[in-house]
Parts: C-alpha cells; sequence; structure tokens
C-alpha cells in the first residue's frame, strides 16, 4: 500500500499498464506538455517516449476515429480530454463509429479503445468546463462508462478499462483529484458492472455518481450524530451497471435518493429512479428522490454556481424530508468547496 | 493468372456482374438495405486493390460494393449480407452501408459521409507502429471533403506521416449537389500539395493508367514515409441511393454519361484485352465469373436469416 492521490493513482495505472503492454499509448491535446493534465500523465513522456505519448491537433472528432482505428488494428490507445465538454466534439465517431464498429464487423473486431475525460467545476469554470454527461455516453449501446470516486478506484478502473477489449469511457472530476488514501501500488483491476458501499447504513441508500458520493458521505457523518444510518452506494461503472448491488440496498433500507453529478432531467438519476420503482416498487417506504445539478446552464459567477450545484445540505434536506425529520442545525459545519478541498479519507 | 491487365478485367467484370444481378434482383424485394450503386466507379477500387494486393487493407464509404468486391472478390459474403443472411459478413447487421470484413482486408463502410477517414489514419498509424508493410487505403467522395473530418485527417495523416492512401473518387456531385455550390477553394491538387502528403491522379476509364499511378503512389509512400493522395475523375452511372437512373431529375444531363459510357472502365478494358489477342481468356473469366455471381445469389437465397437471440451477439467483444 501507498499513500498518493487520485491524480496518481491514475498516473500510476497508466505507467504500470504501459510497462506491462507496449501496444498502450496514450495521446491528446497536451498530453505530454509541461501541466501533463493535471499531473495524471507524469513521468509518461520520460519512461515511454514521445512515440508513446503523444500530443495531437486540436482534432477532437477525428482524434477520436484515429483511436478507433489504432484500436482495432493492435494497438490500446488512451485518449485524454481534459474536460469532457470538449469530448462532445467527438460525438459522431463515438456513437456512429466507435459503438457500433464491432457490430457491423459481425462481432468479429476488438476495440480496445480507452477515453479518459475531466469534468471541471469551480472558479468560474462556466458553462462549457463543468460538464459530466455520463448519461449521454451509457444511453449508447457499446460504450462502457466508468466514474471513479476514490483514488483506489480510480487505478483499478483505469487499469481495468485498458486492459478490456471493448470502448470505454472514465469520466474523473476534477475535484477528486486532491483526495488521497492508501492505494495498493501493484497493478489491479477493478471488474466493471460492480458497485461499492463507500458507508454501510440501514436507514436510507444513497446512489451517487462521482463527487456526489464526497457530498452524500459528509451529509451522512452530520447525520449520524443524530442517529440517521446512511448507506453510500457508488455504482462506479453506470455501463454496465450493477443494477443487483444498488437494489439489495434499496431492498434493505426501503429509501432511495439518487445524487448525481449531473443534471437530472432525462438523466442517469431518472434511469435508476426508474429501475428502482420497476424491481422494488412495493418495498419503497418512499418514492425515489433525485438530487441533481438545476436544468440551466452552469454559470460562472460563484453565489449562481453555489445555488446550481447541489450539496451535501441538499442531501441532508432530502433526507430529513424522506424520513419526516425536524432540520439539522447545520451552523458550525464544514463545508468542502473549490477553497476547502475534499482529501479524504474515504 | 499473372497478367495484370486480366487480373484487372476480372475484378472489374465481378463488381459489374454483381452489380448487374442487384439491378436484376432487387425488385424482388429480398434485398433489403439501401443500395448506392458504384456502377461506373469500379475502375478506382479495382486498381488500388490489385496494385497493392495483400497489402491493401481498405476503409470506404456506403458506396462500399466496389471496394469490398475488389478487395475480397468475396460473392458469398457480398449477396448474403444483402440478404441478411447467416453466411454474409454481418449476420446482415450491416447490410450495404456498412459492409465491413477485416479478416479480408476491408476494415468498414460507413453511412456517415467522411466518417472513415480518421478511422484509416490510426489504422495506418497502428500497421506503422506494428511494422506491418500494409497500406491503408480509404475511399471517399468529393461530398466527404465538405467536412471537418477530412481537413483533419489530411492533416493529421501528414503530420503523423502514415501510409495512407486517400482515394478520392470524384464524381462531382454530394448526393445532387455539384461542387461549385460546395467549395471555396479551387484545385485540391493545390490544396493537398500544401501538406505532406504526395499527389496523384487519374480517370475513372481507364484502369490499367490507374493500376500504374497506384503503384506509384504506393512507391512514394513507402519511400517517403509519408501519405499520399490519390484523385480519380468518375462518373456515377446511376441515382445517389437506388438502383435506377436520374437523369429525368434535371440536375445533370444524359449527355455527360453518354461521353463516360462511351469510354467505360469495363468495356475500355476488354478492348485493351481483345487487342493483346487475350480474348478468350477474357472470355473465360466473364463465363466464370457469371455462373459465380448466379451460384451466390442462389447460395444467398438459399441461407438462414439470423436467429432472433443474434440481436445482441456482437455489441461488446468480452461478452458474447
Amino acid at each position: 500500500m501507498r499513500r498518493m492521490t487520485y491524480e496518481q493513482a491514475l498516473a500510476l495505472a497508466l505507467h504500470q499498464e504501459m510497462e506491462r503492454d507496449p501496444t498502450v499509448f496514450v495521446y491528446g491535446i497536451g498530453v505530454p506538455d509541461h501541466k501533463r493534465i493535471f499531473g495524471t500523465t507524469n513521468g509518461i513522456l520520460e519512461a515511454f517516449g514521445p512515440e508513446r505519448c503523444l500530443d495531437t491537433p486540436i482534432a477532437e472528432d477525428s482524434m477520436t476515429g484515429f483511436g478507433l482505428g489504432a484500436a482495432v488494428k493492435g494497438l490500446r490507445p488512451v485518449h485524454v480530454h481534459i474536460r469532457v465538454d470538449f469530448l462532445v466534439l467527438a460525438l459522431n465517431q463515438l456513437v456512429n463509429m466507435v459503438s457500433s464498429f464491432n457490430y457491423t464487423a459481425g462481432g468479429k473486431v476488438k476495440v480496445p479503445l480507452t477515453i479518459r475525460a475531466v469534468a471541471g467545476r469551480g472558479w468560474g469554470q462556466g458553462c462549457q468546463h463543468s460538464k459530466t454527461l455520463h448519461s449521454y455516453f451509457a444511453h449508447i449501446p457499446g460504450l462502457k462508462v466508468a466514474l471513479p470516486t476514490t483514488p483506489s478506484d480510480a487505478k483499478g478502473l483505469l487499469a481495468a478499462a485498458i486492459r478490456d477489449d471493448d470502448p470505454v469511457l472514465l469520466l474523473e472530476h476534477r475535484w477528486l483529484y486532491w483526495a488521497d488514501e492508501e492505494v495498493k501500488a501493484e497493478p489491479y483491476t477493478i471488474p466493471f458492472g460492480q458497485s461499492r458501499k463507500l458507508r454501510e447504513g440501514k436507514d436510507i441508500t444513497i446512489i451517487g455518481t462521482s463527487w456526489m458520493n464526497i457530498e452524500a458521505l459528509k451529509a451522512a457523518e452530520i447525520l449520524a450524530r443524530r442517529g440517521v444510518d446512511v448507506e453510500v452506494v457508488d455504482p462506479r461503472t453506470i455501463a454496465p451497471l450493477d443494477e443487483e448491488g444498488l437494489l439489495a440496498s434499496v431492498l434493505k433500507t426501503g429509501h432511495c435518493i439518487v445524487a448525481d453529478n449531473d443534471w437530472s432531467f432525462a438523466g442517469f438519476s431518472a434511469e435508476i429512479a426508474a429501475m428502482i420503482s420497476e424491481r422494488a416498487f412495493g418495498r419503497l417506504k418512499s418514492p425515489v428522490t433525485r438530487i441533481g445539478f438545476q436544468h440551466v446552464p452552469c454559470p460562472t459567477v460563484r453565489v449562481l454556481e453555489n445555488a446550481f450545484y447541489p450539496n451535501a445540505v441538499t442531501i441532508i434536506r432530502a433526507v430529513e424530508q424522506k424520513l419526516g425529520l425536524s432540520p439539522t442545525d447545520l451552523a458550525g459545519e464544514d463545508f468542502y468547496s473549490h477553497e476547502r478541498r475534499f482529501k479524504g479519507p474515504f | 493468372m499473372s497478367e495484370p491487365g486480366l487480373e484487372l478485367y476480372r475484378k472489374l467484370y465481378l463488381i459489374r456482374r454483381a452489380e448487374e444481378a442487384i439491378l436484376r434482383y432487387y425488385p424482388e424485394d429480398d434485398m433489403k438495405t439501401p443500395m448506392h450503386m458504384s456502377m461506373g466507379q469500379e475502375a478506382a477500387p479495382a486498381a488500388v486493390c490489385q496494385a497493392l494486393g495483400e497489402d491493401a487493407e481498405i476503409l470506404c464509404s456506403y458506396r462500399s460494393h466496389a471496394p469490398f468486391l475488389a478487395r475480397t472478390g468475396d460473392l458469398d459474403l457480398f449477396f448474403a449480407e444483402m440478404y441478411g443472411k447467416v453466411t454474409g459478413t454481418a449476420d446482415g447487421k450491416s447490410g450495404s452501408m456498412h459492409l465491413a470484413c477485416p479478416g479480408k482486408g476491408h476494415l468498414c463502410s460507413t453511412a456517415i459521409v467522411g466518417s472513415g477517414l480518421p478511422v484509416a489514419v490510426g489504422a495506418a498509424f497502428a500497421n506503422k507502429r506494428l511494422g506491418r508493410s500494409t497500406i491503408t487505403c480509404v475511399f471517399f467522395g468529393d461530398g466527404a471533403m465538405d467536412e471537418g473530418a477530412f481537413w483533419e485527417s489530411l492533416n493529421a495523416a501528414s503530420l503523423f506521416k502514415v501510409p495512407l492512401l486517400f482515394i478520392l473518387e470524384d464524381n462531382g456531385l454530394a448526393v445532387h449537389t455539384a461542387k461549385n455550390s460546395r467549395h471555396g477553394y479551387g484545385r485540391i491538387e493545390d490544396v493537398v500539395k500544401a501538406f505532406d502528403c504526395g499527389f496523384y491522379q487519374g480517370s475513372g476509364d481507364d484502369a490499367e493508367a490507374l493500376l500504374a499511378t497506384v503503384g506509384k503512389a504506393a512507391q512514394d509512400i513507402r519511400a517517403h514515409g509519408h501519405p499520399a493522395f490519390l484523385r480519380v475523375e468518375c462518373y456515377r452511372y446511376l441515382e445517389h441511393v437506388g438502383i435506377n437512373e436520374d437523369f429525368d431529375a434535371g440536375y445533370r444531363p444524359r449527355s455527360d454519361y453518354d461521353s463516360w459510357l462511351a469510354r467505360d472502365a469495363v468495356k475500355l478494358q476488354r478492348e485493351k484485352l481483345l487487342a493483346r489477342g487475350q480474348g478468350e481468356r477474357a472470355q473465360a473469366i466473364e463465363t466464370e465469373i457469371d455462373q459465380a455471381v448466379e451460384a451466390a445469389i442462389e447460395r444467398a437465397k438459399a441461407a438462414s436469416l439470423p436467429d432472433p437471440s443474434r440481436l445482441t451477439h456482437g455489441v461488446f467483444s468480452c461478452a458474447e
């Protein structure tokens, strides 16, 4: 075990996979530059050279098709986007080519393409540097979508994505990069489609994605002081989705909140709410509650941004409402922000 | 058979006869897949695939018949896929527009204009990295040059110096829209030459001349370690999609067709063989292919449709 941050865990996983398999290469806009994608490609250029650590033209769509071609012909490309918003430029290749390539080839090819993209937030990221959009991608058959929350999961899911013979998107929240914990230093993978219980509880289930798990854990910590026992479950990959794991938790507690790091309307939280109501309707003590971004573009100014994002307080109020509790006094509570970074532990 | 002129004729004739069979059988309405016919545009795929042989790895647009047959020569896979049968390339999941057989050198056909271009750059990149002698060949129409993917791919291929042959099948039309309504530049030749990319051109009426030109382009790619661009002027005989003529629509005159038909590539190649005293061998090829086409259609018709359980097969490679 070694103490490392989320970004160090990503860099280590990439390094280990590139060492293990000479067909792995990493590319994308700014991948080898001095900032190294927030440090997640640190040491790669030095260890593996420019042949396997490539900068590219600013042509997201074509560079995605490029990855597809390289993957089909025997390489294992890792394409990196410093913002998820830029990945939208690649939707043609992703949705029309990458996702269906194997299907139209009669299921005879492998498309081991990994795409990493960072979801930004805070300090004026505004409406074009702050999207997560995981439900966009999960909507398309043929794409796998992972949203690691912890450094350990980031390391294991990136390694699994690189070794997977199908296209995988890994969406990473910028605020999680500062988190650190004890991580297994040697290579390992985490299978897709297995949720993870971040906190065991018996009163209410919160299904969180990405950063919203941190808010959920904070809410759970505060609510625990008044005897409310919250379970936090992280799906980790939303395609494939561990329906059984999520369902088991909801069947146990009878209450479900989906705290999604995205807009709620037509989003992943709606998918979970539908699944839970289809499969656990008679066992629910309250309807599924959804928490997500306000349905507006993300604003730049802080005061509006604060109103845009849900947080631990939003979650606490939702729990109170579901369980018929009086409002918790939150005076003196210290919540996470851009300045007050979450660092762990999990 | 090693004589290049005869071998080229074999490819040209195979493509033409297969498509003529489509004209005959399509009205039965059992091939339920939109047909973008190659008729009139056989020469470039035939010449490219002959010149490069097993080293050719091709990608093309929805006008896929000629490239597919030129590369694979496989009438059974072709017709079975048109009929949506289990003996096709993809259980009928691809049909005419997405025809692909990576195991036989045909990586993909795409129904989104220009979308195969970047994939070709990546495939060529992998081939170079893995030390293969393959030259990736991407066929596209002049409509694809209006797409960002074209310019991005030309740039990336030149930058990464990949063994890639761009083949512009320049029939002057994007569906029904002429070049002068779409292009804000003059000759593509001048544009391409600004990149680190060889430029070649030829005409779709003379397949043998094209064969020599492709040979030069391939030599350029191998010698200079950069991509090359081949512009082939050609003419689409039929409508954009479907099996009919559309000269009554008014967007192009029949006289253009007549002048191209007078120097039709299949006919021209046959005449060359006759002039060389190879008429008998040409005729033997024709007889063989005529029978092969009919037999392949018969087998395709007789083959089974996919079981509905095949619907979910092949979405992912990891889970069957």
